[in-house]
């Protein structure tokens, strides 16, 4: 609007910074709307200088058709369950003595409690040893080859571990073709191979798991073709889910669509019952697809030339890492931080918490979870916070992301999609990093989860990948 | 007396909770002084000249929280740290615990008001520029209220605008009336003809509130900054307002407001005013009259002269008419100056003005130098000398605490009253200073209660202190602030005030030449 025309235009504005600037033109009855303004990072300049350099950048790059792209590919992706195998049998690069874990690559030496814990488990679990000092020497030798479940299209919840002869799902990406894997969830006591654990007992039903509940399952699906995750997670968030978090209803769809399928396909009718209760007993069926799902929809739009749009966030227990679609498979990492707003269970505290751990903050990245909390008050309730907590952290992502998801909705806003596509301009720009709900695992091995509740992405890691982008691009 | 000092990390707070905080532990009993600061380079300095420095502050980044504290004990020290801390994270709870939700960017709040036209641009520097920029790049028109705008950022942005054909008002734009809207400091005006660029923000108020309580009515008034006029700048955007309301139907009369412009911009501007036909009033402040007459322009020697002239052309009223009145008053103001002058003691000989508004510092020193020979400034004409510590005054004084040597790491004086509060004690117990000045203006975006503010100080040196205090208020009736009440508070406590910084200028100047300053 050139400026004779605004002198002729009811004035609106936008107020960036002194709040009573506002009241004053509220006073004087003017329109105006107030930004919450914060510097990125309490004021750190340099992230001011990478994005004046990204601004040149967008002159070469189309950037907002790259993230279109990107973004859109997360969008149209659907993701089926199309059955279960063994992970040697079906996971891309995947060795007989290889373990995969959760988050950015780690070397054993800095892995954490927990998920030294888990890969403990794995090796009882596979009989490759009898007792710690045995599988440590294997390690230390080089007998175990460790790498991260993203590399191979897959994603585990918390330690994340994935060794050769434990099932998996299979979900496929019906719009774009590419497979993604998880394994089972462990869930239903407190004491878990993910959150670290490998006493007898997590051994025993993980064995239960691999020879009743994994082919009994694997039966079910593909007597009814394949199951669509997406239909069921929309259903779910209208049903007080967030995806992340909070399974319950989304188990219990997926229980009606599995349990006459299971009667049908099990011959003995008390395995059946069995393993339709051990499902009912586990509100965290679901998680473990629900991961894969937002991981077979987010392998799909990695690789776009020049976008900015996040495809995975990850945490080791010690590093929190993401990559970028525009950056091929490169690991941006920093240390990750012990959750805050939490609770903590019985007498445990922060002091004894690992930090942040799992593959699950793939369900952020995929507009689920935090994203999505808004439609979950029953799980904000769990760290004491009220719906309008809520709603203001769903409000908040919508600032760092690319759209709104053109299936997934919410309620609370007026059946809003849920924020989705991070793009790491708007998280420098506005200071803004991605919540992620989280569970928390004690820091030794063999105790187990202590507490759940809110963490955040450390900004460090957008600023690097920013940086990396900005390199990577600046010779076009 | 402890100095002690502590820094915080990882914590962005807006001014006005720093100054909140600041002010509530100032208060307390046995603090000296305590400053709460970003740890920028420029704020260490200031801590350093306020011997407020401590070599921890060595370490501490940009974007880290200094706290200074200065107090009677040590142990005191340590509370008030501990104090600030707990006010602070306090703070952050209750404004997290409101959720409310606000839009975290330009782009957020444009899909809440998508017709916005303008950005009004208050955070700091290096950040104004970059969100002054986003914003110029969707089309809005922007003022930056903001200071400290580094300068090759400022120059892009005011030549993106011109390019564009936006306004962009700043940086380090305190006042602007666009279609009546109030942007930042503004007062409540009518509406009318007479349209304004102005370098200088409290300028700016001072001309729209004498043409408003005149009765007359301004169509825009367009601030720029003071920075504008300065060579580096061209001009740029007083240029662009000017050429605003030579096209705009709606203005008929133009008033250009500044300090003196530097040379070739000065040049600049008068290119343009000779190649309009609409009346344009020239009120650069200490540029000699032949040559703004050599443009086209009509000169007006002060702001005063300004807005009369302005209003003159706008409702076609003869000057001689206005040239009248102003000798009338002046006969009326010398006349009270001579009985008043008689009322001090042999040591009172000096004048101290204590100023909220730059171009109201500059007004008052041009109008003043007609009546002594030497005057001390921070902000000093061209004639006059520059204070070498503003911290301390000397014979006659001119201090404007708007300058960035002052406001660095602090509110502006038109909010936070405080800094010229405490100099206007000092300068009460110096036995030498016979009349205390002080401006305040009032209106849309400065403090809401100034009587609240002032009145306590005033009632303190009305007990110890022979000196005269005149005050000129920069307001309309129609302003948020009751002008009314405020004029009758300050008449009753004995004090002179004055409507305009004119008046009130020449009033002081008559005493000081009575008393033979």
């Amino acid at each position: 609007m050139d400026i004779k025309e605004l002198f002729k235009s009811e004035i609106q504005v936008i107020n960036i910074g002194l709040n009573n600037f506002k009241e004053s033109l509220d006073r004087a009855g003017f329109k105006s709307v107030n930004v919450d303004w914060s510097p990125p990072e309490g004021g750190d300049i340099e992230i001011l200088e990478l994005l004046e350099k990204f601004e040149t950048i967008k002159t070469k790059i189309d950037v907002y058709k790259a993230n279109e792209e990107a973004v859109n590919r997360v969008l149209f992706s659907k993701p089926k369950l199309v059955g279960m195998a063994k992970a040697i049998d079906v996971i891309p690069g995947m060795k007989k003595n290889m373990i995969l874990h959760a988050g950015p690559p780690i070397t054993w030496e800095r892995m954490c409690g927990p998920m030294k814990g888990a890969i403990f488990g794995a090796i009882f679990f596979e009989g490759l040893a009898k007792n710690e000092r045995e599988a440590e020497e294997m390690i230390k030798n080089g007998e175990i080859e460790f790498s991260p479940c993203h590399n191979h299209q897959a994603v585990g919840p918390m330690a994340g571990v994935i060794s050769p002869n434990m099932s998996v799902y299979i979900v496929e990406n019906e719009t774009y073709g590419n497979k993604a894997f998880s394994p089972l969830n462990d869930e239903g006591v407190v004491k878990s191979l993910r959150m670290g654990a490998y006493t007898p007992e997590v051994i025993e039903r993980l064995k239960w798991m691999e020879q009743n509940f994994y082919p009994a399952i694997d039966k079910a699906i593909r007597y009814l073709g394949s199951i669509d995750l997406k239909a069921i997670i929309a259903q779910a968030l209208h049903m007080g889910d967030e995806g992340h978090s909070r399974h319950k209803a989304s188990t219990s769809l997926l229980f009606r669509i599995l349990a006459p399928a299971i009667v049908k396909t099990t011959k003995d009718s008390c395995l059946a019952e069995q393993i339709l209760k051990s499902i009912d007993v586990n509100d965290f069926t679901f998680l473990n697809l629900s991961m894969a799902a937002a991981k077979v929809s987010l392998d799909a739009a990695r690789n776009i030339y020049g976008s900015t749009m996040v495809v995975a966030m990850a945490r080791n227990g010690v590093e929190f890492g993401i990559q970028i679609s525009g950056l091929g498979d490169e690991w941006f990492t920093a240390k990750a931080e012990i959750p805050t707003n939490a609770l903590y269970f019985g007498k445990f505290t922060k002091e004894v918490a690992n930090p942040d751990i799992g593959d699950s903050s793939i369900t952020e990245t995929y507009g689920l979870g935090a994203f999505a909390l808004a439609c979950s008050p029953t799980f904000i309730q769990f760290v004491k916070g009220t719906v309008n907590d809520a709603i203001y952290k769903t409000q908040m992502m919508y600032e760092i992301t690319l759209k709104e998801n053109n299936v997934y909705q919410i309620p609370f806003l007026n059946f809003r999609g849920t924020p989705t596509g991070i793009d790491i301009k708007l998280v420098l720009e506005k200071g803004i990093v991605p919540f992620i709900d989280t569970a928390i695992a004690h820091k030794e091995p063999n105790i187990g989860i202590i507490g759940a509740g809110f963490a955040q992405a450390p900004f460090e890691v957008f600023k690097k990948a920013m940086t990396a982008y900005i390199q990577r691009y600046s010779y076009i | 007396m402890f100095l002690k000092g502590a820094i915080l990390k990882g914590r962005y707070y807006d001014s006005i909770t720093l100054m909140s905080v600041a002010k509530e532990l100032r208060n307390l009993e046995g603090v000296e002084e305590i400053l709460i600061v970003m740890g920028t380079q420029q704020n260490k300095l200031i801590l350093k000249s306020l011997d407020m420095y401590i070599n921890e502050f060595d370490e501490a980044r940009d974007n880290e929280l200094l706290i200074a504290v200065k107090t009677s004990n040590e142990k005191l020290c340590d509370e008030v740290i501990s104090k600030a801390q707990d006010l602070l994270s306090t703070r952050t709870i209750e404004r997290k615990e409101e959720h409310k939700y606000e839009p975290k960017s330009l782009d957020s709040a444009l899909k809440i008001l998508p017709n916005s036209n303008i950005a009004l641009i208050s955070v700091p520097g290096q950040f104004a520029a970059y969100e002054a920029m986003n914003a110029l790049r969707k089309g809005l028109h922007v003022m930056i209220f903001s200071d400290n705008v580094p300068f090759e950022k400022a120059y892009e942005i005011k030549k993106y605008g011109r390019e564009k054909g936006l306004l962009v008002m700043g940086p380090g734009c305190g006042t602007a009336i666009i279609n009546g809207a109030p942007l930042g400091f503004a007062n409540v005006i009518n509406r009318g003809d007479i349209g304004i660029v102005s370098s200088g923000g409290t300028g700016l108020q001072e001309v729209c509130c004498i043409i408003t309580n005149m009765g007359g009515g301004i169509s825009q008034a367009i601030g720029t900054g003071g920075d504008d006029v300065k060579k580096h700048f061209e001009g740029m955007s007083f240029i662009t307002g000017l050429e605003a309301l030579i096209e705009d139907n709606d203005t008929k009369v133009i008033v250009l407001i500044s300090k003196p412009p530097d040379l070739e911009v000065l040049e600049k501007i008068g290119e343009v005013i000779k190649k309009s036909k609409k009346p344009i009033i020239g009120a650069f402040l200490g540029v000699e009259k032949e040559i703004i007459k050599n443009y086209g322009a009509i000169p007006a020697q002060n702001l005063e002269e300004a807005a009369l002239l302005a209003i003159s052309y706008s409702k076609g009223i003869p000057w001689s008419f206005f040239l009248e009145k102003i000798k009338e008053t002046e006969n009326m103001l010398m006349e009270k100056a001579k009985i008043v002058s008689k009322t001090f003691t042999d040591e009172q000989k000096f004048f101290r003005g204590l100023f909220q508004g730059g171009t109201l510092a500059y007004e008052n020193q041009v109008i003043l130098k007609n009546f002594v020979k030497t005057l001390y400034s921070n902000v000093p004409l061209k004639s006059n000398i520059k204070l070498e510590n503003p911290w301390f005054s000397k014979e006659h004084t001119v201090i404007d605490f708007g300058d960035e040597f002052f406001t660095v790491g602090r509110l502006h004086p038109q909010l936070n009253y405080e800094l010229r509060n405490q100099r206007i004690l000092s300068e009460a117990r110096d036995k030498s200073v016979a009349i205390i000045y002080l401006d305040i203006v009032i209106g849309f975006g400065t403090n809401p209660d100034p009587k609240s503010e002032l009145l306590p100080v005033l009632l303190e040196i009305k007990k110890t202190s022979n000196v005269l205090i005149i005050i000129t208020i920069t307001g309309t009736d129609k302003d948020p602030q009751n002008k009314k009440d405020l004029i009758e508070s300050f008449k009753n406590l004995g004090i002179e005030v004055f409507e305009r910084n004119a008046t009130a200028s020449k009033f002081a100047g008559y005493i000081l030449k009575f008393i033979g300053g």
